[in-house]
């Protein structure tokens, strides 16, 4: 595994006397990402690690490393648009899980980016199947209903993954925020004026912010941290599920001008998405979550994207409490399931090109960031997947994976394992000694 | 049954009124032995279930996966009066027939999910709903799953109509060692949950190795604390057993005393019997050679581990001690014990021949079980073994069939066998094919194209989204 490793990287240095983030990709099955049909003959040009041009009238450049994708699928990698993957090695092992503190003192003010590990496994797992980049978020602790300040990564291989830190402030709402801010939804409502109302206060004067009284609740590092939020320059991700919930989350946009709001679950979006579409809010949704799990999630159906998307909703696909550390993978899954509705009677699907955007570039676009990601328009980073198939359908792999223009390592512990293992039993030396 | 119990009774009456005078009487009774396995019911909570009515029905021009390996493409199934009565090419048409052409669609036997916790962690996934660990004593083998499922569970009918799942396995949850009865039901709404219950199928017990029981009960400041801890309550408890079911052996073979009842060792009697099978929560390689080792000890078998993570790691291991492992297609990591998980997992345990099959543990996962096992063939094909359809499918008919006790009554698209059957809208590897219909012992009770077969359980009627397609 070593020599090909070794060798693969000779290659690239060799074929790319440029720059290592300049590469040609031809004859491909070419999937833009934005919700349009994949084109036949396809070209995707990549230089200084951003797109330059793709489609099926792009001219090849001089000099730069052409890869003949010998009509095989070609896209942007997956933007897994609601993650907790890079601060959690094993969710079961408290000293490897950075999502949550329940004994800081602060709340708004934790910022994940420094809890970023480049070298945690699910970051390999995942980029061998195609997810190039992911949103991030914190999680919240009883006291507050916010979570801490989220982030975009990417899962190449270098110490380099915070792509974006800081990109939005995680809030809970719903149940979830109605236990954190003391046990009722009227209490999670408070707190959350009062934290505008203290924010406004330090805006006015922040030298005169740690002379207030004792009736203060926020720290000086929370208001500081939620300053961009009510200003309209951070966005807001707000979990929150229940029609009724979404509708207050709604109002509370109308009252804070500027707020960028962002609503992430919103399993019952569908009973309200007029409302939503009408506002202009953004969804990160759950693609498949069809079950009353909860009282906030009565009327769930894997209808929801198809249903808001239909009533013009930006919509993209995240995993919000699904396995979020560690299984952005499913996305494709659950993305082409929304296609599968399409020959249910009575349900709301999407066609593929829609469902292939809803795990790129409307996730993105959601963010805010569809200019930088989830999608192959010039401009855009060069996060490439070349797949031998279809990207939605089970079983197709990832072939090659570039990131920022790079190519990327196709292994991971788990193909380390696998491969010890192919043949369980021992040889002449034990397991340890395969490798 | 009935008649072994009143006789268990009428022994009782008399043992109560023993007294000087008809002690010679009381001792002749009390030698009377009601012969092996019937000093007591071993079925108390019997099931009610009753097959619903469905027409005669010819599935024609389909492609069969027979959930034992074969297939036949452009074939056709009948089946009537409950039963699957035909498999083949070029059936007859009877006159009573509905026909239904099942071009470019697939037919399967019923899913089957032999870890499930749908009923007793129920949606909505409440306190009040939650009973599915008795986590208050690491030996809980007296409970019995079937007492905590709540039949209307609306995770049922998701299973049903997206999942095609008409068989699933209940168990009672890990955080003990010996966690309970487990319970087989169709899946088949109903009042009660007896009249879920399949009939004939045979109990489990539900154990469990590592990392839960050891932490539930560490926490609290009890044995188990440890791996080690879990195998000495375990090797302790199973000694029990052993004098339990000598007791109650030499008492059934050859009358005397009644020896008192313990309702926790009826349930590994059971087991020692061969009467109740070892359905054992195991994930790391090294516990299930342990514990293999001590279904020797104690004179009983592990019919399949559960989650089995790193069962590929001891595939020859497994198979030369007959148990199967039951595991997922790509969980890993959520728990130190899952840290080792390979997608070539499956794959590589059918490579060895050895016993496999997929699980959900999930209410959300048992809707897409078709897809999971798409999945673990394609990496198994990927990886380098090439394993076809046909083979795959045994993953959720067959095999868990037969580590359920139930693969004389269903599993596979056989004559004589429950017409418990799905049309897929396609092919059932695609992510883009769900199922069109659903059949539990011929009766029709899904059908994607007609509302009214969308089962609707009490908890959403009257409910946001109620009736929907879900």
């Amino acid at each position: 595994m070593k020599t090909l490793l070794l060798s693969a990287a000779a290659v690239i240095g060799l074929a790319a006397p440029a720059s290592a983030k300049d590469v040609v990709i031809t004859n491909a099955k070419l999937v833009i990402g934005d919700g349009s049909a994949p084109v036949e003959g396809g070209t995707v040009v990549v230089r200084g690690g951003r797109v330059v041009g793709a489609g099926s009238g792009v001219a090849v450049p001089a000099g730069v490393r052409v890869i003949d994708a010998g009509g095989r699928w070609v896209s942007p990698g997956i933007f897994a648009g609601f993650t907790r993957m890079g601060i959690v090695e094993v969710d079961g092992v408290e000293a490897t899980n950075d999502t949550a503190a329940s004994g800081s003192p602060f709340d708004a003010a934790l910022d994940v980016a420094p809890a970023v590990n480049p070298k945690s496994t699910p970051l390999a797992i995942n980029r061998l199947e195609g997810v190039t980049r992911a949103v991030v978020a914190p999680d919240n602790s009883s006291g507050s209903i916010f979570a801490g300040q989220g982030a975009v990564i990417d899962t190449a291989a270098d110490m380099d993954a915070v792509t974006r830190p800081r990109a939005f402030q995680f809030m809970e709402w719903g149940e979830a925020g109605a236990r954190a801010a003391g046990g009722s939804r009227s209490a999670a409502y408070a707190l959350l004026k009062n934290t505008l109302f203290e924010v406004r206060d330090y805006i006015r004067s922040p030298a005169g912010f740690n002379a207030r009284g004792k009736e203060a609740l926020l720290t000086r590092a929370d208001a500081e941290a939620l300053v961009p939020v009510v200003q309209g320059r951070t966005l807001l991700l707000a979990h929150v599920e229940r029609a009724s919930d979404i509708l207050v989350l709604l109002q509370l946009k109308r009252e804070v001008p500027g707020l960028k709001l962002v609503l992430v679950g919103a399993t019952e979006g569908w009973t309200v998405a007029r409302e939503i579409a009408a506002a202009g809010v953004p969804v990160i949704a759950s693609a498949v979550a069809d079950l009353p799990s909860s009282f906030e999630q009565l009327a769930a159906t894997q209808s929801n994207i198809g249903r808001m998307k239909a009533a013009g909703v930006l919509v993209g696909i995240g995993t919000i409490n699904q396995d979020e550390a560690r299984q952005a993978r499913w996305e494709k899954q659950y993305a082409g399931n929304l296609v599968a509705l399409g020959k249910i009677p009575g349900a709301s699907g999407l066609n593929w090109g829609e469902a292939f955007a809803t795990i790129t570039s409307r996730p993105a676009e959601a963010l805010g960031m569809g200019d930088e990601f989830g999608s192959l328009r010039a401009g855009r980073r060069g996060d490439v997947v070349i797949w031998d198939g279809d990207p939605l359908e089970i079983g197709t792999s990832a072939v090659q994976v570039f990131i920022d223009g790079v190519e990327q390592p196709m292994t991971s512990r788990q193909t380390r394992l696998r491969d010890r293992y192919w043949n369980p039993r021992e040889g002449a030396l034990p397991k340890a000694y395969q490798h | 049954m009935i008649k072994a119990l009143l006789m268990g009774a009428s022994l009782v009456a008399l043992a109560g009124c023993t007294s000087a005078d008809t002690k010679p009487q009381a001792s002749s009774e009390q030698a009377r032995a009601p012969g092996r396995g019937k000093g007591y019911s071993h079925d108390p909570y019997p099931s009610t279930y009753h097959a619903y009515p469905g027409a005669a029905t010819l599935v024609t021009n389909v492609t069969i996966l027979d959930g034992e390996g074969g297939r036949i493409d452009g074939g056709s199934v009948l089946f009537r009066d409950t039963k699957i009565v035909a498999v083949g090419q070029n059936l007859p048409r009877d006159a009573d027939v509905t026909v239904i052409d099942g071009r470019g669609k697939y037919l399967t036997p019923g899913v089957i999910d032999i870890h499930s916790h749908l009923g007793d962690y129920p949606s909505p996934g409440v306190p009040a709903l939650s009973d599915g660990n008795e986590a208050t004593s690491p030996v809980t083998a007296d409970v019995w799953a079937e007492h905590s499922v709540w039949p209307q569970d609306p995770g049922f009918s998701r299973a049903l109509t997206n999942g095609g799942v008409t068989t699933l396995q209940v168990l009672p949850g890990s955080a003990n060692l010996f966690g309970g009865r487990s319970v087989v039901l169709k899946n088949v709404y109903a009042r009660t949950m007896q009249a879920m219950k399949f009939p004939g199928a045979p109990y489990g017990l539900k154990m469990a190795c590592g990392e839960n029981p050891k932490r539930v009960y560490g926490s609290k400041g009890r044995q188990p604390a440890t791996r080690m801890g879990n195998m000495a309550v375990d090797r302790q408890t199973w000694a029990r057993a052993a004098e339990y079911k000598r007791r109650w052996d030499k008492y059934e073979d050859k009358g005397g005393e009644m020896p008192g009842r313990d309702i926790a060792m009826d349930t590994l009697r059971g087991v020692l019997d061969g009467e109740i099978l070892i359905q054992n929560h195991c994930y790391r390689a090294d516990e299930m050679a342990n514990v293999m080792d001590m279904a020797k000890e104690f004179g009983y078998k592990v019919t399949a581990f559960h989650h089995a993570v790193e069962a590929y790691k001891i595939a020859d291991l497994l198979k030369e001690n007959g148990a199967c492992a039951a595991v997922w297609a790509d969980w890993y990591g959520f728990k130190m014990e899952a840290y080792d998980a390979v997608n070539e997992n499956l794959a590589i345990l059918e490579k060895q021949g050895t016993c496999a099959m997929i699980h959900s543990d999930d209410e959300n996962g048992i809707q897409r079980l078709n897809q999971e096992v798409a999945k673990a063939r394609m990496s198994g094909i990927k990886a380098g073994y090439d394993i076809s359809e046909a083979q795959a499918w045994r993953w959720l008919a067959i095999n868990p069939a037969k580590a359920l006790g139930i693969d004389r009554q269903t599993g596979s698209l056989k004559p004589g066998k429950m017409a418990d059957a799905v049309l897929w809208n396609g092919n059932p590897f695609s992510v883009y094919t769900r199922p069109q219909m659903v059949w539990v012992d011929g009766a029709l009770l899904y059908d994607a194209s007609n509302p009214k077969l969308r089962p609707v359980s009490d908890f959403e009627l009257g409910q946001p989204g109620e009736g929907d397609v879900k």
